[in-house]
Parts: C-alpha cells; sequence; structure tokens
C-alpha cells in the first residue's frame, strides 16, 4: 500500500505545491495547516513520514516535533523539517527536538522527492 | 518525471495578497510604545511566508524585498532593536512594494523600479550595522565556468521580457547570457519569463544573442539603475555560495556534521539528516509494527523459519478481502473525524466564474420552475392533486436553493472596512489631525458586486470625515472635546438591505454656510428648508463649502458623484449632522442585485418590469388633473403636486391599447429626489425576477437596466427608471427646440 505523508505548512501554495508534487511521486498525502492541526492529523490516523515547516500560528514546527516524538506512535517515525531557516542554530534545534534530517525552502518538487524516497522508499 | 509547478502561481497570488493584508493590518494596530511580541511574531510570519511562497515559486524580486524585510522585523522581533514610528512606516511601504511586485506579477501592471529601490534603501538603512545575511537564491541562475571568475558588480543592469517560448527555449538563453554575466529568471506568467542580466557587455550583444532564439522586437528591454554597492557586493558573495553548493544550496558551507563527509554533501544538496539514512529507515520499518499495535523481540523471518511454517504468501482473495476490509475501516474513520480541524480546510476556493454560472443556472431553473407552477395551475386540483403537491414543494425547494446560492456570492463588509485604516492613517497625520477609527459589523455581509462598487463611495466618504468634519487637536480642545476626533464605520442588515454608516464627532454641517453657497450656485431655496433638505444640498454637483481646497477633497467633485453611485446601486444616502457635535452619512442598500422586486406592466402587446423600489404609487387620473403644457409634454396634478407624464408608448414607439392617461393607468416613480408618472396600459402583477445581464447578452439599450424570463416563457424587459426620467425630460427639451 502507498506509503502516507504528512505534510505541516501553514502557507497553503506550498502545501498544496508538496501535496501534489508527492501524490504525483505515489505517496498518500495528509495535508496539515500549522502545527496543533498536524498534531490532530498525526493522532487521528498513522503516517510513514512527517514533512513539516518551522514557523508556523498555533504552534511551530519544533513544539510539533517534540509532541510528536512524545507519542508512542511517533518515536521511531521519520519526520523532516521544512524551513527556510538556514542557520546551524536551527538545524541543532531542530535535532534537539528529534527531526531526522530537514531540506530548506525553497526546494523543488524533484528534489523533495528525492528526498523521501530515500528515507521511507 | 517532471512537475510544473506554475499551477500553483495562482495560489501563491492569492495567499501573498492575503498576507500582505493581514500584515497591513498587523502594523496599523501595534503600539508602537509597548508592542505585544506576539504580534511582531505574527507580522514577522507574514513577511515570512510570503518569502517563502515567492522563493520557492521563483518570483526573485518579492523575495529580494521580504528577505530585507524579514532580516530587520527579526531582529526587532528578538528585541534586538526598539520597534520605532519610523520601522512602522518602513514596514508599511515595503508591503505597498511587495503588493506592486505581486501585481506587476499577476496582472502585469507596472512596477516602479524606483520605489522598490527606495524602500529596500530605507530598510537598509534601518537596519544600518547589520550585516545583510546570504540570501536564498530564487530562480535558476546561470555562470558559465569562465564566467565565475569575473565580477560582474558594476556591470549594467538589464532586464528582458521574453515572449512566450517554451521552457527550454528560456534555460538555454539562460545558459547563453550566462556566458556574458549574471543572469536570473524570473517567471511573468504561464509561458513568459522575465530576465535579469548583470554584465559589462553591451545591450546589442545582449540582443544578438537573444536573436538566436527570439525576434527581439518581441522582447521588451529596461535598463535598470545600478546596484549599489553594497548590494553588488552581496550579490558577489551570494554568487561563490551558490556555486559551492553546485547551484542548489544556500547554506554557508560550515559543515553541520564535520565527522561526516557525506552530510557535508548533502548539506550542500539543501538538505540532510541527523542519522545514518539506514538507521532512520529501520526505525520507521519498527515503528510502523509499533504502530500496528504488535511488534517483534526477533525478525520476523527467524520466528516464522522457528515455527516451521513454509512462506506460501496471502493468496490474492485474502489480499483482496484485506484491502476491502481496510478501505472500509478508513471510511469509517474518515466520517469519524469532525472536519475543520484548521480554519482552511473548512473552506475552499472557488472562481467567482463559477460561482456566477452556478447563479445562473439556479435562475433558469427557477424560470423552469415558475414555468411549470403556472401550467399545472389550470389543472384540477382533485384529479391531480399528488402531482400539485409536488409543484409546490419544487417551489420551496427552489427558493431555498436560490437563497443559498445567493448566499455564496455574499462576501463580508470587513473586505471594504479593511483597507481604511492604513488610509485614516495616512490622511490623518498628513493632516495634523487625530483620528480613533472604529468599525463595527465588518462581518456583515453584502453581494460581491455591490461591495466593488461601495469602495469608491465610501473612501470619499472616509476621506471627507477626516478633512472636514473631524477638527485640528486645538479646536476640539476649545471645544471641550478630546483632542482625538472618533470616526465610526460600521455595517448592519436591517430587512432586506445593509445600512452602512460613517459617523464622526466633528464639527457638524453648517446649516448657513451651505444655504449661502447653494444661494451663489444659483440653487433654488425655499424659505424655513428643514434641516434634512439642507442636508441634501452639498449632494448638487459642484457643491462644496471647503474653505480651502486641500488636495485631500474639497475640489467640489464628490458628494454628487457618491449619490450617483449609490442610486446606480438602487441605494438611498441619508444624512444626519449636529452642529458641534458630528455628521452621520447613512447608505441604505439593497443585498443583491441578481434578484430583483419587480411589477410587471403592459403596454400593447408588450410587458415590461418596473423595479418595485422607485414605485410610490399608481393611479388612474381624472380629465381635469391632466394639463398639456405647450411644447412641453403633458403634465398630472397628484395631490397639488405637477408631475410630468412620461408616456411609455412614446418612449419605446409601441402601439399602446390606451393614449390617453385617463384611460390607462399612471404608475409614480421617483428617484434622484426626482418624481414622474409612468403612462402604461396596465398592471398585470408583482413578482420576483432573476435580473439577466441585456448587455453581456445583446447590448446596451437606453431606458432598459436588464431583462428578465417569465413565467409563461417570454422576455420581459426592466426599465431603467433612472434614464426613463432623465431622458423624459431630453424629450421635452427636444421638443421645446424643434
Amino acid at each position: 500500500m502507498a506509503k502516507t505523508i504528512l505534510a505541516v505548512d501553514d502557507s497553503s501554495s506550498l502545501r498544496q505545491m508538496v501535496a501534489f508534487s508527492l501524490k504525483a511521486a505515489g505517496y498518500q498525502v495528509v495535508e496539515a495547516v500549522d502545527g496543533q492541526d498536524g498534531l490532530d492529523k498525526a493522532k487521528q490516523q498513522t503516517v510513514d513520514l512527517v514533512l513539516t515547516d518551522q514557523n508556523m500560528p498555533r504552534m511551530d514546527g519544533l513544539q510539533l516535533i517534540k509532541l510528536l516524538r512524545e507519542l508512542p506512535a511517533y518515536q521511531k517515525t521519520p519526520i523532516l523539517m521544512l524551513t527556510t531557516e538556514s542557520s546551524d542554530e536551527m538545524k541543532s534545534k531542530g535535532r534537539a527536538a528529534g527531526a531526522n534530517g530537514w531540506l530548506v525552502k525553497p526546494f523543488d518538487p524533484q528534489r523533495l522527492i528525492e528526498v523521501v524516497k530515500k528515507v521511507i522508499g | 518525471m517532471t512537475i510544473d509547478i506554475s499551477q500553483f502561481f495562482q495560489v501563491f497570488f492569492d495567499e501573498a495578497e492575503e498576507l500582505l493584508a493581514e500584515m497591513e493590518r498587523l502594523l496599523l494596530a501595534v503600539d508602537v510604545d509597548h508592542p505585544d511580541p506576539e504580534d511582531l511574531n505574527a507580522v514577522f510570519r507574514t513577511a515570512h511566508s510570503v518569502k517563502g511562497g515567492a522563493s520557492t515559486f521563483g518570483i526573485t524580486d518579492m523575495t529580494e524585498v521580504t528577505h530585507i524585510l524579514e532580516t530587520l522585523l527579526d531582529r526587532v522581533r528578538k528585541g534586538e532593536m526598539p520597534l520605532t514610528a519610523e520601522h512602522v512606516d518602513a514596514f508599511l511601504a515595503a508591503k505597498d512594494i511587495l503588493k506592486m511586485q505581486l501585481d506587476g506579477h499577476r496582472h502585469g501592471s507596472s512596477v516602479d523600479q524606483d520605489a522598490v529601490g527606495n524602500v529596500r534603501m530605507m530598510l537598509q538603512s534601518l537596519a544600518q550595522d547589520v550585516p545583510v545575511t546570504a540570501m536564498a537564491p530564487i530562480a535558476p541562475s546561470f555562470h558559465s565556468n569562465e564566467a565565475q571568475a569575473v565580477d560582474h558588480s558594476g556591470g549594467k543592469r538589464y532586464r528582458l521580457e521574453l515572449p512566450a517560448m517554451a521552457h527550454r527555449e528560456v534555460q538555454a538563453l539562460g545558459a547563453e547570457l550566462g556566458l556574458m554575466g549574471h543572469v536570473s529568471i524570473t517567471p511573468l506568467d504561464k509561458d513568459r519569463n522575465a530576465m535579469l542580466v548583470t554584465t559589462h557587455e553591451s545591450l546589442d550583444d545582449l540582443i544578438a544573442i537573444c536573436s538566436f532564439v527570439l525576434n527581439p522586437d518581441d522582447m521588451k528591454v529596461t535598463e535598470l539603475p545600478p546596484l549599489d554597492d553594497v548590494q553588488a557586493k552581496r550579490e558577489g558573495d551570494e554568487r561563490a555560495k551558490v556555486e559551492n553548493a553546485l547551484g542548489y544550496g544556500f547554506f554557508d558551507s560550515t559543515e553541520l556534521q564535520p565527522q561526516s563527509a557525506g552530510a557535508a554533501a548533502k548539506d550542500g544538496e539543501g538538505y540532510g539528516f541527523f542519522q545514518p539514512l539506514d538507521e532512520i529507515r529501520a526505525n520507521a520499518e519498527a515503528s510502523s509494527e509499533d504502530a500496528r499495535g504488535y511488534g517483534f523481540f526477533q525478525p520476523v523471518e527467524q520466528i516464522r523459519a522457528n515455527a516451521g511454517i513454509v512462506d506460501t504468501g496471502p493468496t490474492p482473495q485474502q489480499i483482496a478481502e484485506e484491502e476491502k476490509k481496510a478501505a472500509a475501516k478508513k471510511e469509517e474513520k474518515a466520517h469519524a473525524v469532525p472536519h475543520g480541524a484548521g480554519a482552511e480546510s473548512s473552506s475552499i476556493r472557488v472562481s467567482i466564474e463559477k460561482v456566477d454560472q452556478l447563479i445562473n443556472l439556479v435562475g433558469e431553473l427557477v424560470i423552469t420552475q415558475a414555468m411549470i407552477e403556472q401550467r399545472v395551475g389550470i389543472l384540477d386540483p382533485m384529479k391531480h392533486e399528488r402531482l400539485l403537491n409536488g409543484v409546490s414543494q419544487l417551489t420551496r425547494n427552489t427558493r431555498d436553493l436560490q437563497e443559498a446560492v445567493m448566499s455564496i456570492r455574499m462576501m463580508p463588509m470587513d473586505f471594504v472596512f479593511s483597507r481604511f485604516p492604513r488610509m485614516v492613517r495616512d490622511l490623518a497625520a498628513k493632516l495634523g489631525k487625530k483620528v480613533d477609527f472604529i468599525t463595527n459589523g465588518a462581518a456583515t455581509e453584502l453581494d460581491k458586486g455591490l461591495i466593488e462598487r461601495i469602495v469608491d463611495p465610501l473612501t470619499h466618504l472616509v476621506r471627507n470625515s477626516i478633512d472636514h468634519g473631524i477638527e485640528m487637536p486645538a479646536v476640539r480642545r476649545a471645544a471641550g472635546k478630546s483632542d482625538a476626533g472618533r470616526l465610526f464605520l460600521s455595517a448592519a442588515h436591517q430587512g432586506g438591505n445593509i445600512i452602512i454608516e460613517v459617523s464622526d464627532d466633528g464639527g457638524g454641517l453648517n446649516r448657513e454656510k451651505i444655504l449661502a453657497k447653494a444661494e451663489q450656485n444659483g440653487v433654488p431655496l425655499s424659505e424655513n428648508m428643514s434641516d434634512a433638505d439642507v442636508w441634501q444640498l452639498i449632494f448638487a454637483p459642484g457643491f462644496s463649502t471647503a474653505e480651502q481646497v486641500t488636495d485631500v477633497s474639497g475640489r467640489g467633485v464628490g458628494m454628487d458623484v457618491v449619490k450617483r453611485n449609490i442610486s446606480a446601486m438602487g441605494g438611498v444616502v441619508d444624512i444626519r449632522s449636529a452642529r458641534g457635535f458630528g455628521t452621520t452619512i447613512s447608505i441604505s442598500l439593497p443585498l443583491t442585485l441578481a434578484i430583483l422586486d419587480g411589477m410587471s406592466i403592459r403596454v400593447g402587446e408588450e410587458v415590461y418590469i418596473l423595479p418595485l423600489g422607485f414605485v410610490v404609487e399608481s393611479l388612474q387620473p381624472v380629465p381635469d388633473d391632466v394639463k398639456e403644457i405647450s411644447g412641453k409634454g403633458r403634465v398630472i396634478k397628484v395631490r397639488g403636486e405637477y408631475l410630468p407624464l412620461v408616456p411609455l408608448y412614446q418612449m419605446f414607439d409601441i402601439t399602446p391599447r390606451f393614449t390617453d392617461p385617463c384611460q390607462g393607468i399612471v404608475v409614480i416613480i421617483e428617484t434622484e429626489g426626482r418624481k414622474a408618472c409612468l403612462f402604461i396600459d396596465e398592471l398585470v402583477g408583482q413578482q420576483q425576477v432573476v435580473v439577466k445581464n441585456l448587455e453581456s447578452n445583446y447590448r446596451k439599450v437606453a431606458g432598459i437596466s436588464g431583462a428578465t424570463i417569465l413565467g409563461d416563457g417570454g422576455v420581459a424587459l426592466i426599465l431603467d427608471v433612472a434614464a426613463l426620467i432623465r431622458s423624459s425630460r431630453q424629450l421635452a427639451d427636444e421638443q421645446i427646440f424643434s
């Protein structure tokens, strides 16, 4: 069965683009509009990979990653940060929060698919 | 596999527009002396989101501006720099620039590059000694190996607007031009791109290269002002980084994980992992098992082998069964999950054309339903009871459907209100006045078509209130009022109408001044005019009592236009004012223009619709009340008032049943403060009609505002009452001259 990816981003254009690209690559995509929504959706169903933006209203990406890692079902799920932050500081914060990797915006759809394929095949 | 992201441009444009509006709203609300950190974060987030989208979609110019804006906002929100009014002004100016750039990409409107440069300078000088961090590369950039060594800073900058051409050709051209200098590509729309070239080569050489793939006449070339040195240097540094990163990445190449060479390479490509990939994968498999509610202490294969199970795999039937179950389960889940977790998931964007098409279709349905209703009306209710019940059910459903569909076009007044805080702020500052701006009822809904048309009149009224209504702080203090004037903008539903009010606590209208001005303009005045009548005088063309004309308002064009626009929307304007206490201007509008309460009337064989809002009364005059005025047609005396007679058969040149008003019917209509008697053969009835645009289906016809389809399938024209009254006067005038 197709793997499911949770895409969390407050920008609807980016979220739609990510979802469209991943669907074109054969994945199922669940979209969430911010960290809180992402957490709720992650609880409603289990996903194989989480892609999350960092800067979002209500709950940011780091907080989402921390809370996901506290859930038994998400202790080992790969989580990638999509972020415009390019500083090492942000990377180490992401790492501390429990992210497995990062992908810097702007990225093109091919690269996104390439990275996702590397992680979950 | 190629993925075309241009289909998301429109989404990005809509989103960016919303974000910019949100940014402005937040900036206007921010308290400069005690800014709420949450607000600053929210402002930062809007800029950040615009930048994220702009960079992803390759919209270079917006990315550049948002980047500088974001850098400054970041420092302010982190408390590294105090927020000043100057900052807010600069942020607002940046927002305006971004909006201009956005419109440039979206609608092809012109972008004032000088203004962009100014705002960038303003933001940069505010950030002053802040080292400007490396900017993310935005669109594909091209450099040849030879070109890498060349420093293009100080070179000339050209913007080439390319004609529509294949993506591959644009790339090829970019690569060619890359040999001459630095090139970046910005998409303009689906097939068109603009190139920004920085080069020491001559423009002729550039054009010569371009002419290999396109006709230079189709290309628009603009020379841009040179970048300042800082900027050029930054772009130079930038380039070095871009090249290091194989044209993708933008991190400093300082390695995050020095122990892992692979990580550095990935870092350069713009992504990375904190653990070796196999580990992440292995964990993923383990965790997906955990999530299914089971787990193994030994590898599955080993357990199976130990138990002596031969791996046959599930039969196709079993697989199908499993999939069915899973699908059923998923569906169950989908139903169980409450919707609307996020604000966006509960609404969708639909183009206005689709909505209008839906409204049109429902309009057709209403007409068909009316036709059926009329046809079955002649049937025997005893014999056809069930059919008749069904039809009446259909009538109810149709009406509900129509109401529901019309509500789609409804938009909150906030759409209009939200543009005023900025205007009020700028205007008040310009005039040296203090104004507290308060809105109420922004959620009140109004038809989209009307919302768009109310903006101009409302803008005018708000301007007037600030310019003429609210006094200077010193004057207010002398009058015992607070320094800051209050300006209210409110909207509320009242029956089938929406009432929009602009209210200020300023000086109020000056009765004597208005009367004096009216006299000077030769407006006939009666003694002891009521205040309400005096206030209506300001709607006369060319009326202004302003002692000095400012560039804000007071040129005397305005109130008459406001009144005319509102009337054209079927609305009325009312003024209440008290000297020294302020003025309230109240606008009443119908909620929608798509449905109209009409009176069907007949002249000869033709049926017309008269909008009910204009009808005062109808009567059959007695011969004594009909008077002939030589050369000016006839008038009818109605309760002591002489009203001009407008014979519809004469206006439309048709053969009526009656030419004597005493045999037919006259309907008294009123608009723009003028009354007239419309002479027709008979009244047919009153009904709601669906308005069809005549211009889009045929062409504009004087005296007709639209058309509708009647229950019997026939077409009836809707009369333009204001035009009829106007042309009746012309008719009279022509008769005088002929």
